[in-house]
Protein backbone atom coordinates (compact mmCIF):
# COMPACT_ATOMS: atom_id res chain seq x y z
CA UNK A 1 0.00 0.00 0.00
CA UNK A 2 2.77 2.42 0.93
CA UNK A 3 4.75 1.52 -2.18
CA UNK A 4 1.66 2.19 -4.22
CA UNK A 5 1.36 5.59 -2.56
CA UNK A 6 4.99 6.35 -3.33
CA UNK A 7 4.48 5.99 -7.05
CA UNK A 8 1.12 7.66 -7.36
CA UNK A 9 1.12 11.39 -7.93
CA UNK A 10 -1.68 11.95 -5.46
CA UNK A 11 -1.08 15.05 -3.32
CA UNK A 12 -0.62 14.66 0.43
CA UNK A 13 -3.71 14.82 2.59
CA UNK A 14 -2.71 18.12 4.13
CA UNK A 15 -2.80 19.75 0.69
CA UNK A 16 -6.26 18.32 0.19
CA UNK A 17 -7.25 19.75 3.59
CA UNK A 18 -5.82 23.15 2.73
CA UNK A 19 -7.56 23.34 -0.64
CA UNK A 20 -10.89 22.29 0.82
CA UNK A 21 -10.55 24.79 3.64
CA UNK A 22 -9.72 27.63 1.27
CA UNK A 23 -12.81 26.95 -0.77
CA UNK A 24 -15.13 26.54 2.19
CA UNK A 25 -13.81 29.74 3.77
CA UNK A 26 -14.46 31.74 0.62
CA UNK A 27 -18.12 30.85 1.03
CA UNK A 28 -18.09 31.37 4.81
CA UNK A 29 -16.46 34.76 4.54
CA UNK A 30 -18.52 35.96 1.60
CA UNK A 31 -21.63 34.91 3.50
CA UNK A 32 -23.20 33.79 0.22
CA UNK A 33 -25.67 30.94 0.54
CA UNK A 34 -26.48 28.46 -2.20
CA UNK A 35 -30.01 29.86 -2.31
CA UNK A 36 -28.62 33.33 -2.97
CA UNK A 37 -26.45 31.92 -5.77
CA UNK A 38 -29.53 30.28 -7.28
CA UNK A 39 -31.46 33.56 -7.21
CA UNK A 40 -28.47 35.34 -8.73
CA UNK A 41 -28.30 32.69 -11.43
CA UNK A 42 -31.98 33.13 -12.33
CA UNK A 43 -31.56 36.90 -12.53
CA UNK A 44 -28.45 36.67 -14.68
CA UNK A 45 -30.22 34.29 -17.06
CA UNK A 46 -33.16 36.69 -17.26
CA UNK A 47 -30.94 39.62 -18.23
CA UNK A 48 -28.66 37.79 -20.65
CA UNK A 49 -31.46 36.07 -22.56
CA UNK A 50 -32.64 39.55 -23.57
CA UNK A 51 -29.51 39.83 -25.65
CA UNK A 52 -28.45 36.31 -26.60
CA UNK A 53 -29.55 32.71 -26.48
CA UNK A 54 -27.62 30.79 -23.87
CA UNK A 55 -27.30 27.17 -22.85
CA UNK A 56 -29.01 27.29 -19.46
CA UNK A 57 -28.26 23.65 -18.66
CA UNK A 58 -24.52 24.24 -18.97
CA UNK A 59 -24.52 27.56 -17.14
CA UNK A 60 -22.23 27.56 -14.12
CA UNK A 61 -21.93 30.28 -11.49
CA UNK A 62 -19.74 30.00 -8.43
CA UNK A 63 -17.76 31.94 -5.90
CA UNK A 64 -14.08 31.30 -6.39
CA UNK A 65 -10.81 32.92 -5.43
CA UNK A 66 -8.43 35.13 -7.34
CA UNK A 67 -5.23 36.95 -6.52
CA UNK A 68 -5.37 40.72 -6.98
CA UNK A 69 -2.49 43.01 -7.99
CA UNK A 70 -1.30 43.26 -4.42
CA UNK A 71 -0.94 39.47 -4.19
CA UNK A 72 -3.92 39.23 -1.82
CA UNK A 73 -6.51 36.51 -2.30
CA UNK A 74 -9.95 37.97 -2.94
CA UNK A 75 -13.28 36.27 -3.60
CA UNK A 76 -14.40 36.31 -7.22
CA UNK A 77 -17.71 35.55 -8.86
CA UNK A 78 -17.04 33.24 -11.79
CA UNK A 79 -19.76 32.73 -14.39
CA UNK A 80 -19.36 30.34 -17.26
CA UNK A 81 -22.21 30.95 -19.69
CA UNK A 82 -22.13 29.14 -23.06
CA UNK A 83 -23.77 31.18 -25.85
CA UNK A 84 -25.91 29.29 -28.36
CA UNK A 85 -26.56 32.24 -30.63
CA UNK A 86 -26.50 36.02 -30.54
CA UNK A 87 -29.79 37.81 -31.09
CA UNK A 88 -28.44 40.23 -33.65
CA UNK A 89 -31.81 41.71 -34.48
CA UNK A 90 -31.98 43.48 -31.08
CA UNK A 91 -28.96 45.63 -31.90
CA UNK A 92 -29.64 47.01 -35.29
CA UNK B 1 -1.39 48.43 33.46
CA UNK B 2 -3.38 45.24 33.70
CA UNK B 3 -4.67 43.31 30.75
CA UNK B 4 -7.74 41.16 30.10
CA UNK B 5 -7.13 38.29 27.69
CA UNK B 6 -9.83 35.94 26.41
CA UNK B 7 -8.92 32.43 25.24
CA UNK B 8 -11.32 31.34 22.52
CA UNK B 9 -11.62 28.89 19.61
CA UNK B 10 -15.13 28.34 18.28
CA UNK B 11 -14.82 24.59 18.12
CA UNK B 12 -14.86 22.61 21.37
CA UNK B 13 -12.12 20.29 22.50
CA UNK B 14 -9.18 22.04 20.86
CA UNK B 15 -7.55 23.05 24.15
CA UNK B 16 -9.01 26.34 25.36
CA UNK B 17 -9.18 25.30 29.00
CA UNK B 18 -5.76 23.65 28.94
CA UNK B 19 -4.34 26.80 27.35
CA UNK B 20 -6.04 29.04 29.92
CA UNK B 21 -4.70 26.95 32.81
CA UNK B 22 -1.17 26.88 31.42
CA UNK B 23 -1.00 30.55 30.49
CA UNK B 24 -2.47 31.60 33.84
CA UNK B 25 -0.04 29.39 35.73
CA UNK B 26 2.85 30.40 33.49
CA UNK B 27 2.31 34.13 33.89
CA UNK B 28 1.87 33.79 37.65
CA UNK B 29 5.15 31.86 37.78
CA UNK B 30 6.78 35.01 36.34
CA UNK B 31 5.69 36.88 39.44
CA UNK B 32 2.58 38.60 38.07
CA UNK B 33 -0.79 38.61 39.81
CA UNK B 34 -3.18 36.57 37.67
CA UNK B 35 -6.84 35.64 37.90
CA UNK B 36 -8.38 33.02 35.64
CA UNK B 37 -12.09 33.36 34.96
CA UNK B 38 -14.02 30.27 33.87
CA UNK B 39 -16.71 31.74 31.61
CA UNK B 40 -18.10 28.36 30.60
CA UNK B 41 -21.23 28.58 32.76
CA UNK B 42 -22.89 25.18 33.17
CA UNK B 43 -19.83 23.25 31.97
CA UNK B 44 -17.26 24.15 34.60
CA UNK B 45 -13.85 22.64 33.90
CA UNK B 46 -10.98 25.00 34.58
CA UNK B 47 -11.22 24.08 38.29
CA UNK B 48 -10.46 20.39 37.68
CA UNK B 49 -7.67 21.14 35.23
CA UNK B 50 -6.13 23.34 37.94
CA UNK B 51 -6.81 20.75 40.65
CA UNK B 52 -8.91 23.23 42.64
CA UNK B 53 -12.31 21.55 42.39
CA UNK B 54 -12.52 20.78 46.12
CA UNK B 55 -12.14 24.39 47.18
CA UNK B 56 -15.11 25.95 45.44
CA UNK B 57 -17.66 27.64 47.68
CA UNK B 58 -19.00 30.51 45.56
CA UNK B 59 -18.91 31.01 41.80
CA UNK B 60 -19.10 33.76 39.18
CA UNK B 61 -22.91 33.86 39.24
CA UNK B 62 -22.89 34.30 43.02
CA UNK B 63 -20.67 37.34 42.53
CA UNK B 64 -22.84 38.79 39.79
CA UNK B 65 -26.07 38.21 41.70
CA UNK B 66 -24.59 39.69 44.87
CA UNK B 67 -24.72 36.49 46.98
CA UNK B 68 -21.11 37.04 47.96
CA UNK B 69 -18.29 39.51 47.59
CA UNK B 70 -15.85 39.07 44.70
CA UNK B 71 -12.99 38.22 47.07
CA UNK B 72 -15.02 35.40 48.68
CA UNK B 73 -15.47 33.64 45.34
CA UNK B 74 -11.81 33.81 44.31
CA UNK B 75 -9.92 30.57 44.92
CA UNK B 76 -6.22 30.84 45.55
CA UNK B 77 -4.02 28.37 43.67
CA UNK B 78 -2.28 25.61 45.66
CA UNK B 79 1.11 26.24 44.13
CA UNK B 80 1.26 30.00 43.59
CA UNK B 81 -0.29 32.65 45.77
CA UNK B 82 -0.21 35.16 42.89
CA UNK B 83 -2.76 33.03 41.05
CA UNK B 84 -6.53 32.92 41.59
CA UNK B 85 -9.49 31.24 39.92
CA UNK B 86 -13.01 32.55 39.61
CA UNK B 87 -14.99 29.36 38.93
CA UNK B 88 -18.01 29.07 36.65
CA UNK B 89 -21.40 28.07 38.03
CA UNK B 90 -22.23 24.47 37.30
CA UNK B 91 -26.00 24.52 37.83
CA UNK B 92 -26.85 27.56 35.75
CA UNK B 93 -26.70 28.36 32.05
CA UNK B 94 -25.09 30.99 29.86
CA UNK B 95 -28.11 33.30 30.01
CA UNK B 96 -27.62 33.86 33.75
CA UNK B 97 -25.07 36.54 32.87
CA UNK B 98 -24.99 39.49 30.46
CA UNK B 99 -22.08 41.06 28.55
CA UNK B 100 -22.50 44.25 30.60
CA UNK B 101 -22.22 42.33 33.89
CA UNK B 102 -19.13 40.55 32.58
CA UNK B 103 -17.56 43.87 31.58
CA UNK B 104 -18.19 45.27 35.05
CA UNK B 105 -16.70 42.17 36.67
CA UNK B 106 -13.59 42.41 34.51
CA UNK B 107 -13.10 46.06 35.49
CA UNK B 108 -13.32 45.05 39.14
CA UNK B 109 -10.76 42.25 38.67
CA UNK B 110 -8.39 44.64 36.90
CA UNK B 111 -7.97 46.56 40.14
CA UNK B 112 -6.34 43.64 41.94
CA UNK B 113 -4.63 41.69 39.15
CA UNK B 114 -2.06 42.29 36.40
CA UNK B 115 -3.64 39.74 34.10
CA UNK B 116 -7.21 38.48 33.77
CA UNK B 117 -7.38 35.28 31.71
CA UNK B 118 -10.89 34.39 30.52
CA UNK B 119 -11.63 30.82 29.45
CA UNK B 120 -14.33 31.17 26.79
CA UNK B 121 -16.92 28.44 26.15
CA UNK B 122 -17.13 26.76 22.73
CA UNK B 123 -19.64 28.13 20.25
CA UNK B 124 -20.57 31.61 19.05
CA UNK B 125 -23.70 32.22 21.13
CA UNK B 126 -24.39 34.02 24.39
CA UNK B 127 -21.52 32.40 26.30
CA UNK B 128 -19.01 33.57 23.70
CA UNK B 129 -20.45 37.09 23.67
CA UNK B 130 -20.25 37.24 27.48
CA UNK B 131 -16.68 35.95 27.58
CA UNK B 132 -15.30 38.47 25.08
CA UNK B 133 -17.28 41.44 26.41
CA UNK B 134 -14.64 42.70 28.82
CA UNK B 135 -11.52 41.57 26.97
CA UNK B 136 -8.69 43.78 25.71
CA UNK B 137 -7.06 41.04 23.67
CA UNK B 138 -8.04 37.67 22.27
CA UNK B 139 -6.13 34.46 21.74
CA UNK B 140 -7.55 31.98 19.24
CA UNK B 141 -6.66 28.33 19.85
CA UNK B 142 -6.97 25.86 17.01
CA UNK B 143 -5.65 22.46 15.94
CA UNK B 144 -4.41 21.63 12.42
CA UNK B 145 -7.75 20.12 11.35
CA UNK B 146 -10.20 21.47 8.80
CA UNK B 147 -13.13 21.77 11.21
CA UNK B 148 -11.10 23.57 13.90
CA UNK B 149 -9.48 25.97 11.42
CA UNK B 150 -12.82 26.74 9.82
CA UNK B 151 -14.35 27.58 13.20
CA UNK B 152 -11.28 29.64 14.11
CA UNK B 153 -11.81 31.70 10.97
CA UNK B 154 -15.40 32.35 11.97
CA UNK B 155 -14.32 33.35 15.47
CA UNK B 156 -11.68 35.74 14.10
CA UNK B 157 -14.41 37.40 12.03
CA UNK B 158 -16.70 37.71 15.05
CA UNK B 159 -13.89 39.06 17.25
CA UNK B 160 -13.10 41.73 14.70
CA UNK B 161 -16.78 42.63 14.45
CA UNK B 162 -16.69 43.12 18.23
CA UNK B 163 -13.72 45.49 17.96
CA UNK B 164 -11.28 42.88 19.29
CA UNK B 165 -8.72 43.32 16.55
CA UNK B 166 -5.48 41.46 15.93
CA UNK B 167 -6.19 38.23 17.83
CA UNK B 168 -3.19 35.96 18.31
CA UNK B 169 -3.05 32.33 17.21
CA UNK B 170 -2.01 29.27 19.18
CA UNK B 171 -1.75 26.17 17.03
CA UNK B 172 -2.26 23.26 19.38
CA UNK B 173 -1.66 19.52 19.11
CA UNK B 174 0.78 19.44 16.24
CA UNK B 175 2.18 16.01 15.46
CA UNK B 176 5.63 16.41 13.88
CA UNK B 177 5.58 12.85 12.48
CA UNK B 178 2.34 13.53 10.61
CA UNK B 179 3.57 16.94 9.43
CA UNK B 180 6.68 15.22 8.07
CA UNK B 181 4.54 12.76 6.10
CA UNK B 182 2.46 15.58 4.68
CA UNK B 183 -0.61 14.36 6.52
CA UNK B 184 -1.02 17.36 8.80
CA UNK B 185 -1.19 21.07 8.05
CA UNK B 186 1.81 23.06 9.24
CA UNK B 187 1.85 26.40 11.05
CA UNK B 188 2.53 28.08 7.71
CA UNK B 189 -0.47 26.36 6.13
CA UNK B 190 -2.75 27.51 8.92
CA UNK B 191 -1.47 31.11 9.06
CA UNK B 192 -1.70 31.24 5.27
CA UNK B 193 -5.41 30.53 5.63
CA UNK B 194 -6.25 32.49 8.77
CA UNK B 195 -3.90 35.45 8.17
CA UNK B 196 -3.31 36.32 11.85
CA UNK B 197 -0.19 36.71 13.99
CA UNK B 198 1.14 33.65 15.76
CA UNK B 199 1.64 33.47 19.51
CA UNK B 200 2.93 29.92 19.50
CA UNK B 201 2.68 26.26 18.65
CA UNK B 202 2.13 23.36 21.02
CA UNK B 203 3.02 19.77 20.13
CA UNK B 204 0.56 16.95 20.75
CA UNK B 205 1.84 15.51 23.99
CA UNK B 206 0.72 12.73 26.30
CA UNK B 207 1.95 14.75 29.26
CA UNK B 208 -1.08 17.03 28.81
CA UNK B 209 -3.36 14.09 29.60
CA UNK B 210 -1.21 13.18 32.60
CA UNK B 211 -1.22 16.76 33.84
CA UNK B 212 -4.99 17.04 33.55
CA UNK B 213 -5.33 13.70 35.34
CA UNK B 214 -3.36 15.15 38.24
CA UNK B 215 -4.73 18.67 38.08
CA UNK B 216 -1.25 20.15 37.63
CA UNK B 217 -0.69 22.37 34.58
CA UNK B 218 2.07 21.04 32.27
CA UNK B 219 3.73 24.44 32.17
CA UNK B 220 5.22 23.61 35.59
CA UNK B 221 6.58 20.26 34.37
CA UNK B 222 10.18 20.73 33.21
CA UNK B 223 10.14 17.45 31.29
CA UNK B 224 6.94 18.13 29.31
CA UNK B 225 7.38 19.25 25.69
CA UNK B 226 3.94 20.85 25.65
CA UNK B 227 4.85 22.49 28.96
CA UNK B 228 7.99 23.96 27.38
CA UNK B 229 5.86 25.26 24.50
CA UNK B 230 3.50 26.93 26.99
CA UNK B 231 6.44 28.47 28.84
CA UNK B 232 7.59 30.02 25.55
CA UNK B 233 4.08 31.24 24.78
CA UNK B 234 3.83 32.80 28.24
CA UNK B 235 7.06 34.73 27.75
CA UNK B 236 5.98 35.87 24.29
CA UNK B 237 2.63 37.02 25.66
CA UNK B 238 4.49 39.10 28.23
CA UNK B 239 6.41 40.84 25.48
CA UNK B 240 9.60 38.81 25.29
CA UNK B 241 11.02 37.83 21.90
CA UNK B 242 11.25 34.03 22.00
CA UNK B 243 11.97 31.98 18.86
CA UNK B 244 9.48 29.28 17.84
CA UNK B 245 10.36 25.76 18.96
CA UNK B 246 11.56 23.44 16.24
CA UNK B 247 9.22 20.47 16.39
CA UNK B 248 11.18 18.50 13.83
CA UNK B 249 14.24 18.45 16.00
CA UNK B 250 12.27 17.40 19.04
CA UNK B 251 10.75 14.43 17.28
CA UNK B 252 14.13 13.33 16.02
CA UNK B 253 17.21 11.73 17.37
CA UNK B 254 17.76 13.75 20.54
CA UNK B 255 14.27 13.35 21.90
CA UNK B 256 14.31 9.62 21.18
CA UNK B 257 17.36 9.35 23.38
CA UNK B 258 15.76 11.54 26.02
CA UNK B 259 12.68 9.35 25.95
CA UNK B 260 14.84 6.27 26.47
CA UNK B 261 16.32 7.83 29.56
CA UNK B 262 12.96 8.95 30.88
CA UNK B 263 11.57 5.46 30.73
CA UNK B 264 14.23 4.12 33.05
Amino acid sequence: MDIFKLFSKKSSSKDVAKDRLKLVLIHDRANVSTQLLEILKTDIIKVITNYMEIDEAELDIQISQATNDGGVNVPMLVANIPILSLKRDRHS
Amino acid sequence: MSEIIVITSGKGGVGKTTTSANLGTGIAAQGKRVVMVDADIGLRNLDVIMGLENRIVYDIIDVIEGNCRLKQALIRDKRNENLCLLPAAQTRDKNAISPEQMQKLCEQLKEDFDYVIIDCPAGIEQGFKNAIAGADRAIVVTTPEVSAVRDADRIIGLLEASELRNPLLILNRIRPDMVKRGDMMTLDDVTDILAIDVLGIVPDDESIVVSSNKGEPAVLDETSRAGAAFRNITRRLMGEDVPMIDLEEQSGFISSIMKMFKKK
